[in-house]
């Protein structure tokens, strides 16, 4: 039973439409749009604030660093 | 002399944003920073260079050192005034099948007293239509913790990274992603040089120092969530939202917005972020006498403590892709980077202040990073 039902949310998943069409997508494909268009300092910046702070992850990457104090 | 130290591998570079069906742009990028704040001083480059191989390989490798000054409040209040330096080598590899994209990084750094290793592994799966990118990571840490004034003390710290993270296209004006990690650690997880202070009627001072001693164990859980949408002219808002929980009780938020807008070759950046968080269970600004606890410990940054940060950025394309003669170099742009970072801490004493023990002020943090980069991308 439980496979069926599997099988019955993938063959529903592959029917949905996609609601934003490739040629519609021409903002977000704007470099201004990227979420993480420099990675290098974004994973520096992490790297600081889990140095300085309690809290760590749950920011789209593992995080990185020492915590200099 | 080491720090506290939390060495995650710098898996971002290796998971990064998903973009599960195409590989990443080839890139390389070198950068400065320096971090300079209550007394500590921290500057050094960092350096990576990626490259595709054929239509489903691409390969990256980071190169980053911290060289540290310092005299901070922890260290002139226990200890005495170091400098150091940390290296850290990591290497990755993408693979792109169909519409999904697997990748595997690791990362070893090195100081005089700590090392680390790490390896990862995600894979991405592009889903309806390219709406929707599923992220699945795990990371595997093996840290080892040793003491510069004893050659005999080396204490293991093992850690796993276990995330789930989605990307979606909402509309045509504005993406999404929800990233929700757990971390579990179990090792040597203290400082082996902080000390704790208590209450000691004996001490000229009013108080005295004893090395702290954490739990052996810690696993937190931190969920976040980000908007960003395309506005009606050309430019960009986002905003973020993460809740961080821990078995230390520890609870964080952290909220963030930004503002992204483009004019000539250039792209500024305003970000103003704001934290907030409860402290570490066995945090005290000061015991009520010796071994009060099981575990002990004063790490400001596990205190109850707020942040604020503004950021200012500004990018300077000054080569374009519209033909050149740079060679196989298409595109390249320079960034400097403010970021203005301020801590109100609201239970961790400034002893520097040389107050009656109980009267001493907070302490406050002012910390000015900056960082300079050239991206070049071919």
């Amino acid at each position: 039973m439980l496979p069926l039902l599997v099988l019955a949310g993938l063959s529903g998943c592959s029917s949905i439409e996609p609601w934003v069409k490739p040629y519609e997508r021409d903002k977000l494909a704007d470099p201004i749009m990227a979420l993480d268009g420099d990675p290098v300092s974004t994973s520096y910046i992490q790297h600081v604030y889990e140095a300085r702070e309690g809290a760590r992850g749950g920011e789209g990457a593992a995080g990185g660093g020492c915590g200099c104090n | 002399m080491i720090r506290r130290v939390l060495t995650f591998a710098a898996a971002l570079l290796a998971f990064g944003v998903a973009h599960a069906g195409v590989l990443p742009d080839d890139r390389a990028d070198v950068l400065y920073h320096r971090y300079d704040g209550g007394g500590v001083t921290i500057d050094g480059p960092s350096v990576l260079v990626r490259k595709k191989a054929g239509k489903s390989l691409s390969f990256v490798g980071n190169y980053y050192v911290d060289m540290i000054s310092s005299a901070s409040i922890d260290v002139i209040t226990t200890a005495s005034p170091y400098t150091e330096e940390r290296t850290q080598w990591s290497m990755g590899m993408d693979y792109l099948r169909g519409n999904t994209t697997m990748r595997v990084n690791y990362t070893t750094s090195e100081e005089s007293d700590f090392d680390a290793e790490t390896v990862s592994f995600s894979v991405s799966q592009d889903m309806f239509g390219d709406l929707t990118t599923l992220t699945l990571s795990y990371a595997l840490g093996d840290d080892l913790v040793r003491k510069s004034d004893d050659p005999t003390f080396e204490r293991p710290l093992d850690r796993q990274i276990y995330g789930v993270g989605i990307t979606q296209i909402l509309t045509k004006n504005l993406i999404s992603s929800l990233n929700v990690e757990t971390v579990t650690e179990e090792g040597y997880l203290n400082n082996p040089y902080r000390s704790v202070r208590y209450f000691d009627p004996d001490s000229a001072l009013g108080y005295s120092f004893e090395p702290e001693l954490y739990p052996n164990t810690r696993t937190s859980n931190a969920v976040g969530v980000r908007l960003r949408y395309f506005l009606p002219y050309r430019a960009a808002l986002e905003g973020e939202y993460r809740f961080f929980t821990d078995t230390w009780d520890i609870e964080g938020h952290t909220g963030s917005l930004s503002y992204i807008h483009p004019w000539s070759d250039w792209t500024f950046t305003g970000k103003f972020r704001y934290h907030d968080q409860t402290g570490a269970h066995f945090y005290r600004d000061i015991f009520a006498r010796s071994q009060e606890t099981n575990f002990r410990g004063r790490d400001k940054e596990l205190s109850e403590l707020t942040s604020y940060t503004l950021k200012l950025q500004a990018a300077y394309e000054f080569l374009s892709d519209d033909g050149n003669d740079w060679g196989f170099i298409k595109r390249a742009k320079v960034t400097a980077s403010l970021n203005m970072l301020f801590v109100e801490y609201h239970d961790f004493s400034d002893l520097t202040a040389n107050q009656p023990v109980g009267e001493e002020p907070l302490y406050e943090l002012d910390a000015n990073i900056f960082q300079l980069y050239f991206s070049f991308f071919y």
